[in-house]
């Protein structure tokens, strides 16, 4: 499975679908990273963790381990 | 009848700033019911019956933080007559997610869409003649910064006041409608008319707080899932997640209406290319470092030292001090008038003003970066090293503020959004030593250790171990357990600030410590003069013959295993709680040291302790809790007499227990005391401590959604 936490700096992906559940999925989903949306990973945290992403026209940063229930292509 | 305006929106969007011009000076800040999230509310500039109510920055309404909790209850059952929604209009995706649960909620609503002069600049444009009439409500172009149509947007909503909202923007499609009316349909006669919809939907969502408010039957709970769950089956996903993905389909649909794109998806913004640079892999580092240092070097070595300095010493010590004193001769008082006076109210509230200062300047530079949108960068660039012991990545600030003064260094984590993280950091920050404490270490290592240079940097090293250490402990009791929080965090825009904003938040903070902690200060000074001045036949003697000595006599013995048995250490560790300052300036006191000279100090406490007892004394100090100003700081901010508690007495446990490691084993290890009991203890609280640093965590995740929901 391609998650999120693995998409290298500068690349655009594709959310396919969210896994996990609960408040964290939620937060994820409210941010807007819903089903289609396009998402570029911008960088990394200068010590390896978290990321961060633009999605709809904003920057977002999420740690490599909500990255990782994200199911991107 | 007043109007009662809320004013809504995510955070960064401008809210404050517009709720700031609206009210001018008219706010009143508080704490949302039962809990810490700040309430602000103002009367609307030149009319008495017109009410803005701030509600908290919030991204959604869901049921999951207290900040949207507190915002939806408000809104459901207060009810205010008109809703103001601010949008960043260079945010418009994200920020239309809430404008779509608002809309849902049966109130009218003027949207007033701010930083329209930043996306013009871009290139963009944006048809808000076409999104008021998708939305059927009132929009506004607004700048909150520059003050333009502020008060436009107020009388718009202020006509809008009370007005029944009848049309509802079609927001969600085919099954899901379908659902929906049929939810409608059956609960119809449940709730409220006007909350209907809001109702149906959370209904749909399985959001149990707001289904349990409609008293369903069983049955039809029941039958109702059976929709839900024919349509999740339908649809091939849950219902929480259908929501929320048709809502943002539904903005998408209409931002393809109303926004003409200058710039291409993904492209770089003026923020970017700054982000480029300040949150580099190789450079955020170092310039996080120069940010904090000219912070530090600022408001607590220069010019805030200066002004804390100059308060105490000059303006408390010698213009209000003299001035007391020749009035109280004058009028010729009394002379424990005028002891209560000189030494026990302008001596102990002195020093608390004294720190005011340093908190302003403090909450000068924070309300800076927080608002410039640095903040949110600090915890992006830190949150990987402080998360592995609990603590957010905001959490530096504090323990770099802490080593100026344990007060502004508390009240700094205000900055830290999550509960947990936030009492965390309030319970550990004021173990960096603070220059009070500095104090103690200069004067003990250079009288008893003068040929040691490491000793006095290894007090700070020592510090942040019991800070770290710490952390890992306590993340793994039950008060702390469970997965860290979510890192979900928005990265705004870089802003100029507003410099009427962050002198607004300054005070707002710097007013709250000298109103709170003024009070119990004053009080606490009151009672040690009181118990330091008097005998118990209420006659006025030296503290050596004061109630005070009787007391450190009669409690000497909890302080005998640490090598500080005589009544003297007792009373001066007690006062050294006053101000830490006192640690030292007691002990020459209680010597009978009149002169102030370092060498004379030192020559009296070095005939009063053996260099053991004195390094147990100085850990004892720096550890155990700070000065009384601190602790009525931490116990304000914790919000929580429980917490206060616990942090404080955690806090007595380290304090302790390390001045009696240091004191038995150093004793036994270097001084050739025998092995006995107290060695024994000694070695029992090491192994306890690495035991509660080692051992795994507990996961149990059930135990923290129950404690949250407690919490809530």
């Amino acid at each position: 499975m391609y998650t999120l936490d693995q998409v290298p700096v500068g690349d655009t992906v594709v959310v396919k679908k969210i896994h996990g559940e609960g408040r964290t999925r939620r937060r994820i989903m409210d941010m807007g990273i819903t089903k289609g949306v396009s998402i570029l990973v911008r960088k990394v945290a200068p010590l390896g963790d978290p990321i961060e992403l633009n999605v709809r026209g904003y920057e977002l940063s999420i740690r490599k381990d909500e990255a990782v229930s994200i199911e991107v292509e | 009848m007043s109007i009662k305006i809320a004013l809504a929106g995510n955070p960064n969007c401008g809210k404050t700033t517009l709720f700031n011009e609206l009210t001018g000076s008219s706010q009143y800040v508080g704490n949302w019911p039962g809990v810490t999230v700040e309430k602000k509310d103002g009367l609307l500039k030149g009319h008495k019956d017109v009410i803005i109510q701030d509600l908290p920055g919030i991204y959604s309404l869901s049921p999951y933080t207290l900040e949207e909790k507190v915002a939806r209850n408000y809104l459901v059952n207060d009810r205010p007559d008109v809703i103001l929604n601010i949008i960043d209009g260079t945010n418009l995706e994200r920020n239309l997610y809430l404008t779509t649960q608002l809309a849902e909620l049966g109130i009218p609503m003027v949207l007033a869409v701010n930083m329209m002069d930043l996306v013009k600049k871009s290139g963009d444009h944006i048809n808000l003649q076409k999104l008021s009439e998708l939305l059927h409500c009132e929009v506004v172009e607004i700048s909150a910064l520059h003050g333009t149509n502020c008060r436009k947007a107020a009388e718009l909503a202020i006509a809008q006041a009370g007005r029944t909202v009848d049309e509802h923007a079609h927001v969600f499609t085919g099954s899901v409608e379908h659902a929906l009316a049929h939810i409608e349909e059956s609960v119809y006669n449940m709730v409220k008319p006007e909350l209907l919809r809001w109702y149906a939907i959370k209904i749909f969502e399985r959001d149990e707080e707001m289904a349990s408010q409609v008293h369903l039957s069983q049955q039809l709970h029941d039958h109702l899932e059976a929709h839900i769950k024919d349509c999740e089956k339908e649809m091939d996903d849950d219902a929480e997640s259908i929501i929320i993905n048709q809502r943002y389909e539904y903005i998408t649909r209409i931002i393809d209406q109303i926004l003409t794109r200058g710039k291409q998806l993904h492209s770089m913004t003026l923020s970017d290319k700054i982000d480029s640079v300040v949150t580099n892999r190789v450079l955020a580092l170092p310039i996080f470092f120069i940010i904090m240092t000219l912070v530090y070097y600022i408001s607590v070595t220069t010019i805030g030292g200066w002004a804390t300095d100059w308060t105490n010493d000059v303006f408390f010590g010698e213009i209000v001090n003299d001035a007391a004193t020749s009035f109280l001769a004058s009028i010729q008082a009394p002379d424990w008038l005028s002891g209560l006076i000189v030494d026990g109210i302008i001596g102990g509230v002195g020093t608390v003003l004294g720190f005011v200062p340093q908190i302003l300047l403090i909450f000068f530079f924070m309300s800076l970066l927080e608002d410039s949108g640095y903040m949110a960068r600090v915890a992006f660039i830190m949150d990987r090293i402080f998360r592995r012991f609990g603590l957010s990545g905001k959490s530096f600030i504090p323990i770099l503020v802490g080593m100026g003064c344990g007060v502004p260094a508390v009240m700094a984590t205000r900055t830290i959004e999550n509960e947990r993280d936030r009492r965390m950091t309030i319970m550990l920050c004021t173990f960096i030593p603070c220059s009070a404490k500095a104090v103690i270490i200069s004067m003990i290592t250079s009288t008893f250790f003068p040929d040691s240079i490491f000793l006095a940097p290894a007090m700070y090293f020592l510090g942040i171990a019991v800070i770290v250490l710490s952390g890992i402990a306590l993340k793994k009791t039950h008060l702390f357990s469970g997965d860290p929080a979510p890192f979900v965090m928005e990265l705004p825009a870089y802003h100029i600030p507003s410099m009427k904003g962050v002198l607004i938040h300054m005070w707002e903070r710097a007013r709250g410590f000298i109103i709170k902690a003024g009070t119990i200060i004053f009080t606490a000074c009151v009672i040690i003069w009181f118990f330091s001045t008097f005998n118990a036949h209420l006659e006025m003697v030296d503290i050596e013959n004061s109630m005070m000595a009787f007391f450190g006599n009669a409690i000497s013995w909890v302080f005998a295993p640490l090598g500080l048995g005589s009544w003297k250490g007792a009373v001066a560790v007690i006062s050294a709680e006053m101000a830490k300052e006192n640690a030292i300036g007691t002990l020459a006191v209680l010597n009978g040291i009149t002169s102030d000279a370092d060498e004379a100090v030192m020559a009296g406490i070095a005939g009063m302790f053996t260099p053991l007892a004195a390094m147990s004394y100085m850990i004892l100090n720096l550890f155990d809790p700070p000065c009384v100003v601190a602790m009525a700081t931490i116990a304000r901010e914790m919000g929580d007499r429980k917490w206060a508690a616990v942090a404080i007495l955690f806090q007595v446990a380290i304090g302790y227990s390390m001045a009696l490691v240091t004191y038995q084993l150093g004793g036994w290890l270097f001084y050739g005391m025998p092995f006995g009991l107290g060695q024994g203890v000694a070695i029992v609280l090491c192994l306890a401590a690495l035991y509660f640093i080692l051992r795994p965590a507990p996961h149990d995740k059930a135990s923290n959604e129950t404690r949250e929901g407690a919490a809530a």
